[in-house]
């Protein structure tokens, strides 16, 4: 009997070419996603007068850049990378998802609409949340350009392999609360280097109880916690989200491909490097409160106490007193949208909360892709987000990294449905606060930050 | 890319910890080719008050020809913008010295000739107490792994791997290049397999 495999292993092994002495592997990567901020990797590939290997494994998308009200005039440095990315796409044969496709959004909300990301698979981008493409039981990983250039021209990677780490999340989670609060919960439990050096596999029963998009939010933010991987094994929900999407197998194939998937589990005797478990059951709605994911705490919670320098400046930079509880405190602004919660049923869970009531702030509601923009109009979110009084725009990243001029003025407090509270990160000064989309709404009702179970009673979610 | 062994130059402390990659380089200077040079956006916005003007007491305003960075923990933490390797390497950085890396951020300045050096977080205290007050020279030796300044030698974590990429300076594509024939049979294999791999869409 062979040894006791995890879901890792299993994965590695399938992709691994062959294995250096000092312990690198070469792994065949089927998927290579990528968007304008490859330019340096193209520019690579001209120095070198190389080609794309694989143009039919490597997919364009146009998201970083992407304007959100379109046709409005755009800058020209905008432009000229959205153009960029184009060129690139056409002189290599690539597959192109611009402004004007009608599956255009974000690369990791694109991936996995279109049935390219699938159990299985290797999937790079040079994009640090391509370990959202996990939640399918594939390894998948963010790579920087230089790695961006070594597939485009080989597809393959040279990767050291991680070690396995689980987090099992048994139970039920309470209303109003969402896999965006399991993530941020271990986070701030574990830190931000807590699961560096390995690839997490998220197991336990709340993790399986967990739609797609769910999953997909969970293994996102594994980057957050240090992880360059995030993953969860397929089940019957992962086939059932597959099943006849543009790229996904059909007939004999997609047959083949689930007696395939079915076997992508770890073994129940297989060893973990690192194990832990959380409690469903005690996990509140998650906000951050400082400029790390880390320094994140329940909403009913107050400002730490007991400060270090990071702590200090990070309370700082965001204009808050320790101690202090953290509900209650006004916001400018709200965002949602992202790879991490622009889908559409994070759309569902912030209308649900928005319906019939006004936002006491601005703020943009940007869906993750076209086809979640059109789902959302069919199912009327869009009203339901216009009559609050918040703006419904098209999809790309936005104010999650602001390139395509979607900024959070110097000072402002914006409520965030994205993944990164850094410094700067929404604009230059901006005060970030991450938290799920139902309690960003929440936010937008009561202009500050407030804990959404009280908004929710009564209604269906 | 030019590889080494051995580096001396001037060190100075940023005493912060998760000074991440949307820190290093603002994202709206990320559109700018990467031949016209990235140095002078490094750590842009931490470096000026909000008139843009420099902030005189910043390390890295105060003392010229910076080659080697002591920061705090989970350095290059967040995205995988190559683009903050490149503002460090431009800006003339050769190495790094924390107790902890992003991993992404660490496998890109491998690329790019940086060094991401570990170091424990004793020894780190140890590097603080001595840049505390001012500047001061440090060489660095990849082949014996350790930092030296005045009497004080501190060894630093590397992998293996990093370590001969450094010193070779290794262009990986043209070392990958030469199994061409082992990933030509790996995706035969595939192909026969599990076709699925390779998608013809909906018509
Ligand atoms: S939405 Fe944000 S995190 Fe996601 S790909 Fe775009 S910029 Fe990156």
């Amino acid at each position: 009997m062979s040894a006791p495999q995890t879901l890792l292993d299993r994965l590695w092994s399938s992709h691994e070419i062959l294995q250096r002495d000092d312990g690198t592997s070469l792994l065949w990567v089927d998927r290579h996603l990528v968007h304008e901020g490859s330019h340096h990797a193209f520019a690579k590939l001209a120095a070198r007068k190389a080609h794309v290997a694989e143009p039919s494994l490597t997919f364009a998308v146009v998201d970083h850049y992407a304007p959100t009200r379109r046709g409005r005039d755009v800058a020209p440095d905008i432009a000229g990378m959205m153009k960029t990315l184009e060129d690139n796409a056409r002189a290599h044969d690539l597959t192109l998802y611009d402004l004007d496709h009608p599956a255009q959004g974000i690369v990791h909300v694109v991936g996995p609409e279109q049935g390219l990301t699938l159990p299985g698979l290797l999937i790079n981008c040079g994009d640090s949340h391509t370990s959202t493409h996990g939640a399918f039981g594939a390894l998948a990983f963010g790579i920087g350009a230089t790695e961006v250039a070594h597939v485009l021209s080989t597809q393959t990677v040279w990767q050291r392999k991680p070690d396995a780490m689980r987090i099992t999340v048994d139970g039920t989670l309470g209303p109003g609360v969402s896999a965006k609060d399991i993530a941020l919960n271990w986070i701030a439990r574990l830190g931000t280097s807590g699961a560096q050096g390995h690839a997490i596999e998220y197991a336990g029963s709340a993790v399986r109880g967990l739609s797609m998009e769910g999953r997909m939010t969970l293994c996102n933010l594994s980057i957050e916690g240090g992880a360059r991987f995030g993953m969860v094994a397929p089940d019957a929900v992962t086939l059932d989200y597959i099943k006849g999407r543009p790229f996904a197998p059909k007939g004999p194939d997609w047959d083949r491909a689930v007696q395939l998937w079915d076997g992508l589990t770890s073994d129940t005797a297989a060893g973990f490097h690192k194990d832990v478990y959380f409690d469903a059951a005690e996990i509140a709605p998650t906000v951050t409160w400082g400029t790390s994911p880390e320094q994140a705490a329940p909403v009913t919670a107050n400002l730490p106490n007991d400060l270090t320098q990071t702590t200090t400046e990070a309370l700082e930079y965001m204009g808050l007193s320790p101690g202090a509880p953290i509900a209650g405190t006004p916001v400018d602004q709200v965002f949602i949208g992202s790879c991490t919660n622009g889908r559409i049923e994070d759309l569902r869970a912030a209308a649900a909360v928005l319906s019939g009531r006004r936002a006491r702030v601005p703020g943009i509601v940007s869906p993750g892709s076209a086809l979640v923009k059109m789902q959302a109009e069919q199912e009327g979110l869009d009203q339901i987000f216009s009559n609050a009084g918040l703006e419904w725009v098209a999809s790309g990243c936005s104010m999650c990294v602001g390139m395509n001029g979607d900024l959070v003025a110097a000072g402002k407090r914006c409520a965030s449905s994205t993944n990164r509270n850094f410094r700067g990160r929404q604009g230059r000064g901006a005060r970030t606060h991450l938290m799920s989309p139902a309690m960003v709404a929440a936010a937008a009702v009561t202009g500050a930050i407030s804990d959404v179970r009280p908004l929710l009673e009564g209604r269906a979610v | 890319m030019a590889g080494w062994t051995k580096h001396t130059g001037t060190a100075v402390l940023l005493a912060r910890d998760n000074i991440d990659t949307d820190q290093l380089i603002p994202a709206r200077f990320m559109s700018v080719p990467r031949s016209e040079g990235y140095g002078e956006y490094l750590l842009y916005d931490v470096r000026r008050d909000a008139t843009g003007q420099p902030e005189r007491d910043f390390p890295l305003n105060r003392v010229k020809g910076v080659s080697v960075l002591v920061a705090g923990q989970n350095f290059g933490s967040g995205s995988s913008r190559e683009a903050a390797v490149y503002a460090l390497v431009d800006a003339g950085i050769r190495a790094v010295i924390a107790p902890g890396f992003g991993d992404i951020f660490a496998g890109n300045a491998v690329n790019n000739g940086l060094l991401p050096a570990q170091v424990t977080p004793d020894d780190w205290q140890a590097l603080r107490n001595a840049l505390s007050d001012a500047p001061r020279d440090l060489s660095i030796d990849l082949a014996t792994l350790c930092i030296q300044g005045g009497d004080n030698t501190i060894p630093f974590q590397l992998s293996e791997n990093w370590r001969t990429k450094l010193i070779h300076g290794w262009d990986d594509i043209d070392l990958t290049l030469h199994h061409a024939d082992d990933i030509a049979r790996h995706r035969r294999a595939l192909h026969e397999r599990q076709p699925w791999v390779f998608p013809a869409p909906d018509a």
